[in-house]
Order: structure tokens, then C-alpha cells, then sequence
């Protein structure tokens, strides 16, 4: 939240308000009223969602009394414990992969000139914009064609399941990663790294020692953008997925597309407490650690295309 | 790896510099490509090579069992495009994605404002409450319009009780707009705060001291300075609409194909890889132009 800082009067907001609307308090009344309803909008359907993941009634939108049965039938369905289990591990291979490789491409970029710089430029910033749906279309076509050659010629065993699904989170990961960690590495001051060498610090220690700890609030700031589009991803693994694997969210896309039950609230309710949960712990961390982390715009342009 | 791989400037001033700082400037870049190599390869194989496929395919034939064959590459695919049916479900796709950018803007700008005139403190917790609905599941957040505007939904309900009759909203065009607006509203409002906060209250003091009406020193003061935030916001609205696809899947009907879903079923039921890889090309396209659109605006700034 960098851009909320920095207002040099305490003041002046009052003044602005003044500015516009002054002595009109229609206007104001208006913009109030719009932005309660615009908060009623965000968090109705969110709560209503989770006071209907306990109704008794089967048909999903009726009050029934009290029930934890649909979480119970969440509990006990072997499919669903697969489908999560699948999740995670996509979740946190991807992440682990393309932080590494994301921030080494990152420091990489900002820190060297190098043969193919700008190339490497525009192919990292591909995976941000490109659509959804051509992603996944590409991986389709690329794991129909291409996993029997690479394994004919590594002698691997990969198959369209988790492999596939990991391979292709990690291929948009990186980008977004590097996006974040870049934001980091340009706000960091150069000079702390250029001592280090004059002080006789080998490049790579004075990436370990002065680099690293500079730059770990953007680290971790890409890692959890990365757990959290791993974890929210349908279009892509819906294309990389083989029949052998679902992610959670296939599987519930999958049960939606049939039709509605109870079953899907409470499974619903218990993706969004999890998605939730990472937002509020990365808000967490960049309040943490101060200063301008990841910000919310950093990170609007890479949101948006990956939950069409 | 050689000198002429150089960036310019390092190239001319090269000839000037000692042997020594050109083999230094050399080990430098060597490095950089090194470090940035995982991550290249990674890129090439898993990103670059895929699209590649695509792109090919789309100047592909489809034989009769419904392969796409190679044998005479040439425009068929894109010619489809201009097909009644694909044509129809081009300019649905597009005339929805621009009323949810409407839509977004009209909402958004209002509450964007909004927000600036809070105190600081305020408005870092006005904002988290607009991130979190933002970052999180974006699938179970249309499913809770599902639910809502199903048969037994409330909103349905809620008609029923008013002698509305029923309201069929779930499987038309206005429920794939309002799952849309739900789920992008965000992405107009985030660049929207970014740049009308950064707008010196003082000129919109200045403007009304010179007697402009509110209406007057928004038009010709606060939109116009606001603009960059204005482009940026629709834009990551826009984008995104245009391709969707989990949202028309779940809220829209069988008679309200959209862009993405149609370029799934080539795929995935019709079999006509082709058509599929050429609109996913075009699709592709569409988000290139407005991303330096997007850039030229501002938007890296915002």
C-alpha cells in the first residue's frame, strides 16, 4: 500500500471532499450510499454462502435449521481428500520452483546486461498477460504432443496428472514471482551491494548477505502469490490435467457444471476460509516487514488475467 | 556471448576502454545469462514452445476424423472467424466484456473517489476490505451467485415476495455481466484509487474558488487528471471479460456462448483444433494491444 502513504496534510482529505461536493451533501450522501452498497455487494454473497453451508435443507438456497452434515459428507468424500491432496502438492512444488527460478531471473534482470535481455524480458511478462483459456489450450496441445517425445527421449515417466499440472503452474508462476521480487530489486538501493564487492564480498555473498535479506519481504511476497494462484487455478489444469489428477478446484468446477448441492457449500466455504487466510497472512508479512512490499498494484496487473 | 551482444552504449564505448573492462563487461553478461538461464529455459520449453504449437495448429486442417493435419497449412481457420455463428459469438463476447467495463467504471470511479476522501487510516482499511474479496477464490465467489440467483435463491424469493413473478436471472447474459462485475469491480478500483489520490486536492479548490460547479470541476479537473487510472482500469477489466470463461460456465446459459467456453468445446468436444488455436491466437492479440495500450496509459506506474 505504498501509494496510501505520503499525504502531506492530515487535513487535506476533508479539504477534497469539500472540493467537489462542497455544500452539496446529496453528493456526499450519494458517494457514501454507493460505496456501503459496493461493500454489501462484496461481502453478501461471501456471507451468505457460508450461513447456507449449514442449512439442513438439501436445496442449497433454503434455510433448513442447523446442520453440520455437509461438512461431515466434506470430511468423509475420498474424491474431494484426493482432489486436496493434489492441490497442495501442485501448490507447493510450483511455489518452491518458481520462486527459485523466479527471483534468480529477476535479480538477473535487473542486476546484469546480458545476451538476450530484452528477449527474456518480453518472454517473462507473456505468462502475465496472456488469456486463461490460450494458456491452457497451449498446454493441451503441448502435453498431448510433446510428453511421449520427452519421455521417449529422457527416458521419463511423465504422464498428463500431477506432473503436467505442477509444469504448467510453475511456467505462470515464474512470471508472476519474478514481477514482484523485480518491484523489490528496483526499490533497493544498489549501492549496499557495490560496497559489499568493494569490501571484498564474492557476488555470490554479497547477493546472500546483502541482496537476499533486502529483497525477502518481495520473496515472500511472490512466494504467496504463487501459492495463491496455484491454488485457484481451474482453466489452465483443467487442460493440463490427465484423468489421473484433479485439483480441488476442477473437482469443484466439475460438481458445479453437474449441478448444485450442499455438498459444494461447505466445500466452498472451506476454499474460501483457506484463500482468505492467505491474504490476510501476506497482508500480514508486508505490514510486517514495512515499507513498500508488494502493494496492491504490483499485483493487480498480474491478478487479472489469472481468474478469468 | 560475444561483445556485439553488448547494449549499444557498452559496445561504443568499448573502443575507447581498456582490454581488461571490455573482458570485465564480458564476464558480466556471461553471468546475467547464466543466472537468468533456469528460468530462460524453463520459459522457452514450458512457454515459448507451446505457443508455438498453437500457433501452428491454427494454420491447420482438419481431416475427417476430426485431426488437425498439416497438409495444405493455410488461412482456413482464421477464415472461420468470419463465420455467422463464430461472428455472433465474437461481438456477444466483446459487447459483454465492454458493459461490465461500463458497469465497473460507473460503480467504481464513484467509490474510488470515495475512498480518497477518508483519512489515511481509513482508507488502508477500506482498501484491504476491497483486496480481499480481490485474492480470494474467484471460483467459489461466482459459485455464490449460483446459489444466490438459483430457483431457490434468495433474489428469486425476494421477487416472489414482491408478486414479481418469478426472476429468471441465472443462465442469461445479465447474470454472466453481474458475475463478471463481481468478480473484476477490484481491478477498476485499485488503479482508479492509485490515480485519483495522487491529484492534488488543491486544483479542485482552485477550480471551484474560481466558481466551477462540482459537476464542472469533475469534468474538466478531477476525470481528465484521473485518466491514466481510467484507461488502466478498464483495461484490466476488459481483458480478462473478454476471455472468461469459469464465470460464463457457471452463471450464463447454453444459448450465451462467450469467447472462452466456444474455444474450450473446439477443443475438448468439437474437435476442431484449428478454429480453437486461431481464436485463441486472436484472443491472444486483442490482450497484446491493450497491454501496450495499458503501458503507454501508465499502467506499470499504478
Amino acid at each position: 500500500m505504498t501509494a496510501v502513504a505520503g499525504r502531506p496534510l492530515p487535513g487535506a482529505s476533508a479539504v477534497r471532499l469539500s472540493g467537489l461536493a462542497r455544500g452539496f451533501s446529496l453528493t456526499r450522501g450519494a458517494l457514501a450510499a454507493n460505496a456501503t452498497l459496493v461493500y454489501l455487494f462484496f461481502y453478501a454473497p461471501i456471507a451468505l454462502l457460508v450461513v447456507f453451508s449449514f442449512s439442513a435443507d438439501r436445496n442449497v438456497g433454503r434455510w433448513g435449521g442447523f446442520t453440520l452434515s455437509w461438512y461431515d459428507d466434506f470430511i468423509g468424500n475420498t474424491s474431494i481428500q484426493n482432489a486436496i491432496w493434489v492441490s497442495l502438492r501442485v501448490a507447493l512444488v510450483s511455489t518452491v520452483v518458481s520462486v527459485v527460478l523466479g527471483t534468480l531471473a529477476a535479480f538477473a534482470i535487473e542486476r546484469f546486461r546480458f545476451r538476450g535481455r530484452q528477449a527474456f524480458d518480453a518472454l517473462l511478462y507473456l505468462p502475465i498477460i496472456i488469456p486463461d483459456v490460450t494458456m491452457a489450450v497451449m498446454m493441451l496441445l503441448f502435453f498431448s504432443e510433446f510428453f511421449d517425445l520427452i519421455n521417449l527421449l529422457f527416458g521419463t515417466d511423465l504422464r498428463k496428472g500431477f506432473a503436467s499440472i505442477a509444469v504448467s503452474h510453475i511456467a505462470f508462476n515464474i512470471s508472476f514471482v519474478s514481477v514482484v521480487v523485480r518491484a523489490r530489486l528496483a526499490g533497493m538501493d544498489r549501492r549496499l551491494e557495490e560496497a559489499a564487492m568493494d569490501l571484498y564480498a564474492s557476488r555470490w555473498k554479497a547477493f546472500r548477505h546483502v541482496t537476499l535479506p533486502q529483497i525477502a519481504p518481495g520473496v515472500a511476497g511472490g512466494a504467496l502469490l504463487a501459492l495463491t494462484l496455484s491454488l485457484d487455478d481451474v482453466v489452465v489444469t483443467q487442460f493440463a490435467a490427465g484423468p489421473g489428477a484433479t485439483t480441488l478446484p476442477v473437482y469443484v468446477f466439475g460438481l458445479i457444471r453437474r449441478g448444485v448441492t450442499p455438498l459444494i457449500n461447505s466445500v466452498s466455504v472451506v476454499m474460501l476460509v483457506a484463500s482468505i487466510g492467505l491474504v490476510l497472512l501476506s497482508l500480514f508479512v508486508q505490514r510486517s516487514r514495512s515499507s513498500a512490499a508488494v502493494g496492491p498494484q504490483g499485483a493487480v496487473a498480474g491478478r487479472s488475467r489469472r481468474s478469468s | 556471448m560475444t561483445l556485439a551482444a553488448a547494449p549499444p552504449e557498452e559496445a561504443a564505448a568499448g573502443a575507447a576502454t581498456p582490454e581488461f573492462e571490455r573482458a570485465a563487461a564480458r564476464a558480466e553478461s556471461r553471468r546475467g545469462f547464466l543466472i537468468a538461464g533456469p528460468a530462460y529455459l524453463y520459459l522457452v520449453v514450458f512457454f515459448a514452445v507451446p505457443l508455438g504449437i498453437v500457433f501452428a495448429y491454427s494454420f491447420a486442417d482438419r481431416n475427417r476424423f476430426g485431426e488437425a493435419v498439416f497438409t495444405d497449412p493455410g488461412f482456413d481457420a482464421y477464415r472461420r472467424l468470419a463465420e455467422p455463428i463464430v461472428r455472433d459469438i465474437l461481438f456477444r463476447s466483446l459487447w459483454l466484456a465492454l458493459l461490465t467495463t461500463g458497469i465497473c467504471l460507473l460503480i467504481g470511479y464513484p467509490f474510488s473517489y470515495f475512498l480518497t476522501t477518508r483519512s489515511p487510516r481509513a482508507r488502508n482499511i477500506l482498501l484491504v476490505f476491497v483486496m480481499i474479496p480481490f485474492w480470494s477464490n474467484f471460483l467459489v465467489r461466482n459459485y455464490a451467485w449460483r446459489v444466490i440467483l438459483g430457483k431457490d435463491g434468495i433474489i428469486s424469493r425476494i421477487a416472489d415476495f414482491l408478486g414479481l413473478g418469478e426472476a429468471e436471472i441465472l443462465f442469461t447474459p445479465s447474470a454472466v455481466v453481474l458475475g463478471l462485475v463481481y468478480g473484476f469491480l477490484p481491478f477498476m478500483i485499485l488503479p482508479l484509487y492509485a490515480s485519483i489520490e495522487r491529484i492534488e486536492s488543491s486544483l479542485i479548490e482552485a477550480g471551484r474558488d474560481l466558481y466551477a460547479s462540482g459537476w464542472q470541476s469533475f469534468r474538466r479537473i478531477l476525470f481528465p487528471l484521473s485518466k491514466p487510472g481510467v484507461i488502466a482500469g478498464s483495461i484490466l477489466v476488459f481483458v480478462p471479460s473478454l476471455g472468461a470463461y469459469v464465470t460464463p460456465e457457471i452463471l450464463g446459459g447454453a444459448k450465451t456462448t462467450l469467447l472462452g467456453s466456444y474455444i474450450v468445446t473446439q477443443f475438448l468436444t468439437a474437435r476442431n483444433w484449428p478454429v480453437g488455436a486461431s481464436l485463441s491466437f486472436v484472443l491472444m492479440a486483442v490482450m497484446l494491444v491493450a497491454t501496450i495500450v495499458y503501458f503507454r496509459a501508465g499502467g506499470r506506474n499504478l
